[in-house]
């Protein structure tokens, strides 16, 4: 290897020096390019932003967000349910038929395919969002303070 | 000043490590698996779907420190040369490989019964597919560059090259679920907090520590055969020119 040491700075320190610059520049990229994504790559709306800015009618989205508790109700054909989905900032009814996933219950995250039709949100797909909490069955209900976090993590 | 510049001095201390860390590792993540397939109650809403965790997260946290471990290497291969750096990479990367494929196989059987979806292209999801693909990336290119070794090519600092550029996706998938809206939850485990009840979080850490130990022995294994075809292949060549 060639180990002639120019102007005082060995090889290695040029090559470690030059990488770091690389690297700071690298990470930049990367970060800036995160940021440009931010609003691109947020799989679903909360219902914050179809509040601030409704989407066209009819125009395919998701929606995000938490199953208000005592909002859900079965209608008379036994497959179609309506609920409400909010985030503490603005609430979006949800109507949906079909079978929905196991962890869909009241007072937990869903997301929910579909589109606006009128202020109702018409789903053709329930996904059941998990929360953070892993929680064992004996212990039952959440703490107050998990219970917040829930809540604090959809906004 | 390298220590482990000679092989001699590395092999000597591989040929007792390796044994040590797939052993122990073998029955600590084989104990807790077992313990977190059999003994751990069911989870509040999840019920017995959760048992998947203790080797779902491992996996993931493997597969991420097999890139770290590859973005290392990488780094003091290029400003140090030193040439154990290279073998180490290489060796990283198929473990590392394995990991990252386990957790997504794994996620997708617990994505089914809980989200109610296989896959969906959320931040989370799709930068660890990415995580997969670059994994396939640099194992090509590191076989590459090994053919390309015996004509004196400069093959192996591509590859480092590509292994520090690659490391870019390793924050963005810790990020993904706080950046972006997703269908993965966010972290559970964050500095010193854990929304883990700890009848979960005990056995999930032991086979954390299994997973790593195997995953260690592992990459020592492959370095001594790496380190062995390498001296096979120049004992031949030798051979050859006599």
């Amino acid at each position: 290897m060639n180990s002639k040491v120019t102007g005082g700075i060995k090889p290695k320190h040029q090559r470690l020096v030059l990488l770091l610059i690389a690297l700071v520049a690298l990470i930049g990229a990367g970060l800036l390019a995160a940021y440009a994504l931010s609003n691109q790559a947020s799989y679903f709306y909360v219902p914050a932003d179809l509040a601030k800015a409704p989407p066209e009618q009819g125009r395919a989205i998701r929606l995000g967000g938490m199953v208000e508790k005592g909002s859900l109700k079965t209608r008379a054909d036994g497959v179609t349910i309506d609920f409400i989905v909010g985030d503490g900032k603005a609430r979006i009814p949800v109507r949906y038929t079909g079978i929905t996933p196991d962890l869909f219950v009241e007072g937990s995250g869903v997301v929910a395919e579909g589109r606006m039709e009128g202020n109702t949100f018409v789903a053709d797909n329930l996904l059941a969002k998990h929360d953070e909490n892993y929680v064992p069955r004996q212990m039952g209900e959440m703490t107050a303070e998990q219970a917040k976090q829930v809540v604090a993590e959809t906004q | 000043m390298h220590g482990f510049a000679n092989p001699a001095r590395f092999l000597r201390l591989a040929r007792w490590m390796m044994p040590l860390l797939l052993v122990s590792g073998l029955l600590l993540s084989m104990g807790a698996v077992l313990y977190g397939a059999l003994i751990v109650p069911p989870d509040r809403l999840m019920g017995d779907t959760v048992r998947i965790l203790f080797i779902h997260v491992p996996s993931a946290w493997l597969g991420m420190a097999g890139w770290s471990t590859i973005a290392i290497a990488s780094l003091v291969e290029l400003v140090w040369r030193h040439p154990l750096a290279a073998i180490a990479g290489r060796a990283a990367a198929v473990p590392g490989a394995t990991f990252t494929a386990i957790c997504l196989i794994t996620g997708s059987i617990w994505a089914r019964p809980t989200w109610g979806t296989w896959w969906v292209w959320d931040g989370r999801l799709t930068s660890f597919l990415v995580l997969l693909f670059l994994y396939f990336g640099y194992i090509a290119l590191s076989g590459a560059a090994q053919r390309d070794m015996a004509g004196g090519g400069g093959g192996s600092r591509i590859t480092a090259i590509f292994g520090l550029v690659g490391a870019i996706n390793i924050p963005i998938i810790n990020r993904s679920v706080v950046w972006w809206n997703s269908l993965h939850q966010p972290p559970s485990i964050t500095a010193g907090k854990s929304a883990i009840d700890g009848t979960f979080l005990w056995p999930l850490l032991i086979a954390a520590l299994g997973f790593s130990l195997v995953f260690g022995g592992v990459v020592l294994a492959r370095m001594r055969t790496l380190l062995a075809d390498i001296q096979a292949e120049a004992r031949l060549r030798r051979k050859a020119m006599a």
